[in-house]
């Protein structure tokens, strides 16, 4: 079957050297991260359905191409802060899914040991910060992270994504002046896919022409709007912020335009009401990311249909393959409820020793 | 036959009556207006009375709270819904610093007649950022008031207090009472018309002879379920009291129950530490120390942030089975 999504013509993107230099191998990859990611959520989506998952599970099928395209420009020192909505960028960072998907279960192979949950996952060593459930409470931290980095010396960036709902929280503008009164190498990427939970754009914020990204002229600070279908737009935008950081330790604003095919959350009751059946059946028949970068690796001759279908077969084996990890995984040991709150309890150091931490019973 | 309703329709037509009592009450909060709220409490409302009284705010918590006190002061009653109690915690400045000491800091010329209200607590596996239960931290600041109604008739009865209180209250409801049945009486029922509960009034839930189990919100109901126990297994006669609102606090029936029983437990799903059964358990050693026939005890939720993991959640929070136990030690 051909790909629904029609590629259009990204030749000047697909030009810029920052993908000019992809080798085929590398296509291949940016196609096989997004496609795992998509696997990873359906397969996340079956057991919700089938209660083996709690609280919340936000969904970022149709976003997949931003946080795989922008995290594929990250090096040593660059840093990757989000909001709850964080399979994506996740799996994107490199971690895996058993990991991920047994924290889904609440299980103690869970990345964090099923402490978090689907809005929490952590991964310092891959340098992903989180995972964080309240909205904007993560804007700071960016600011933090590149903060670190630049007091460090090390020529590094923190990519901190964001909701176009998330940036009316007062945290996300008082880090904006910070960002650009102290020159920190942040890059805040705001995944503009038009609603907060029921709420449009049009409804949630007040924003200049240029749209979202604009208000970063009030701080003089340099932003970019950038459609989100293409993988090689995503990459050649975000990678002149990502130069940016590094090279003048400059604050960036970029929003990428996207969509969410599925509901604000698995609970969402109305997500085919704030939003017309035809809009949705729209972007994901003409803006769907992943059937986007197919295509434009058919049309370069980089993979046939069959690659792609193995590719995709291979994804769903290891999500599946993933779940029965999960389930087989034990749920943590009841004494883990007092681990991990303090380091210097957990470390059994003498001020963990020094007075009473705490207090049930 | 009386009325059953649940404790969410009850506190919609609270909210809808309110609305209908004073044009100055409005509604604001994320969601609240056309998608009907996120977890459905103010369902039909915007349709009934429109983008005028119910308004959609973006995610700004510190900012609309914080117009919703300047508005306050100027005779506006804005009922402000907090999709989790937990968010409060971006508008804490607004919340403790501005609300609470407006008029302290006037002379009395100022006043903020402000609700915030929505759901407080833990056990939905939503992880520790979205399960916090702030009751006794906002009690903790004179100037507002705090009520955690564990009931439909209740939270419909106090809802209307509420809104019509001169001073800030922080109404703090359970996303897992929500769907709860109970009786509530209509308006054509009742002598005066309307249903109204006084905030700072406890309630006898269970009346007994032995123990006394003081709570609020959820864990009145948890309580109730080991009073049953206590009974059935152990022939113990316990009496459950609804305190309904943390601040003020109902201090003669927490005494009159603890000279009655002589033994107590404050059972809460909050925090130990400063808990509202510290404060309780210090009331009743400083008025009540004779009367008691064993120390006052206390259970909470664990002193932890909240765990994601279902099976571990659960094991967070008090349960019968622990309030039981518990009882036992001291009966
Ligand atoms: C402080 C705070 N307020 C409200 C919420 C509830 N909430 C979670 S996600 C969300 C919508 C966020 O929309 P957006 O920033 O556009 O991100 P998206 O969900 O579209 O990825 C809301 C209101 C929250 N988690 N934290
Ligand atoms: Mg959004």
């Amino acid at each position: 079957m051909a790909a629904k999504t029609k590629s259009k013509p990204t030749a000047e993107f697909a030009d810029a050297p920052i993908n000019a230099s992809l080798t085929n191998e590398d296509k291949i990859e940016l196609l096989r991260k997004m496609v795992r990611i998509r696997r990873f959520e359906q397969t996340s989506l079956k057991h919700y359905q089938g209660d083996k998952i709690g609280g919340f599970l936000h969904l970022y099928i149709g976003q997949e191409s931003v946080a795989v395209g922008s995290i594929s420009l990250l090096g040593e020192n660059d840093h990757v802060i989000t909001a709850y909505r964080d399979h994506g960028h996740a799996l994107a960072v490199g971690m895996n899914m058993d990991e991920c998907m047994a924290e889904l279960f609440g299980k103690a192979t869970g990345c964090s040991k099923g402490k978090g949950g689907s809005m929490h996952y952590f991964a310092p060593d891959k340098n992903y910060w989180g995972g964080h459930g309240i909205v904007g409470g993560q804007t700071p931290l960016g600011a933090g992270l590149a903060f670190a980095l630049k007091y460090k010396g090390l020529k590094g960036c923190c990519l901190c994504y964001l909701g176009d709902g998330a940036i009316n929280q007062g945290a996300f503008h008082e880090s904006l002046n910070l960002a650009a009164l102290w020159d920190l190498p942040v890059i805040y990427i705001i995944e503009n896919n038009g609603y907060s939970m029921g709420t449009s754009q049009a409804r949630s914020s007040a924003y200049p022409e240029g749209g979202l990204a604009q208000r970063a002229e009030a701080y003089n600070m340099a932003w970019d709007k950038i459609e989100g279908v293409s993988v090689y737009e995503i990459r050649a935008g975000v990678q002149k912020a990502v130069e940016r950081a590094h090279e003048e330790s400059k604050p960036s604003i970029i929003e990428i335009m996207t969509y969410r095919h599925k509901g604000h959350s698995v609970a969402d009751a109305n997500a085919e009401k704030y939003r017309t059946k035809e809009e949705i059946q729209k972007y994901m028949q003409e803006h769907d990311p992943i059937d986007f970068w197919k295509s434009t690796l058919l049309e370069e001759g980089v993979i046939t249909e069959d690659d792609y279908k193995k590719m995709n077969k291979e994804a769903g084996d290891e999500a599946n393959a993933a779940a029965e990890f999960a389930e087989k995984s034990p749920f943590p040991d009841e004494s883990e409820i007092f681990d991990d709150i303090y380091w210097e309890v957990d470390n059994n150091t003498e001020a963990g020793r020094t007075g009473r931490h705490f207090f049930h019973k | 036959m009386p009325r059953e309703i649940t404790y969410r329709e009850a506190l919609r037509e609270g909210l809808d009556e309110e609305l209908a009592h004073d044009d100055n009450v409005i509604i604001i909060g994320e969601e609240v207006a056309e998608y009907n709220g996120a977890y459905k409490v103010t369902e039909g409302l915007w349709k009934k009375w429109g983008d005028k009284r119910l308004i959609d705010a973006p995610i700004s918590e510190a900012g609309f709270i914080g117009m919703g006190i300047g508005a306050s002061m100027l005779g506006i009653r804005p009922v402000m819904e907090l999709m989790f109690y937990s968010f409060a915690y971006v508008a804490f400045d607004q919340m403790m610093n501005n609300a609470a000491t407006c008029r302290y800091m006037s002379g009395g010329l100022t006043h903020c007649p402000i609700v915030v209200r929505g759901p407080a607590n833990g056990g939905t596996n939503v992880g520790a950022t979205h399960s916090h239960t702030p009751e006794n931290i906002f009690a903790n600041m004179p100037g507002l008031k705090v009520v955690s109604p564990s009931d439909p008739h209740d939270v419909k009865g106090l809802i209307k207090s509420a809104i019509r209180d001169n001073d800030p209250v922080y109404f703090m409801e359970s996303t897992v009472l929500y769907g709860m049945t109970g009786e509530v009486p209509s308006n054509d029922e009742l002598d005066d018309g309307e249903l109204i509960v006084p905030i700072g009034k406890a309630k006898v839930k269970k009346e007994g002879t032995d123990i006394s189990l003081i709570a609020h919100g959820r864990a009145v109901v948890t309580s109730l379920l080991a009073a049953e126990i206590l009974a059935e297994k152990y022939d113990i006669n316990a009496e459950v009291l609804d305190l309904r609102s943390i601040r003020p606090i109902d201090e003669a029936a927490i005494m009159e129950t603890v000279r009655k029983t002589h033994r107590a437990i404050y059972i809460e799903e909050n925090k130990p530490f400063c808990g509202v059964g510290a404060q309780i358990s210090s009331m009743i050693m400083e008025q009540a120390f004779d009367d008691l026939d064993a120390p006052v005890l206390r259970i909470t939720s664990a002193d932890a942030p909240a765990f994601y993991s279902p099976p571990i959640e659960k094991l967070q929070l008090p349960t019968a089975e622990e309030i039981v136990e518990r009882a036992l030690t001291i009966c």
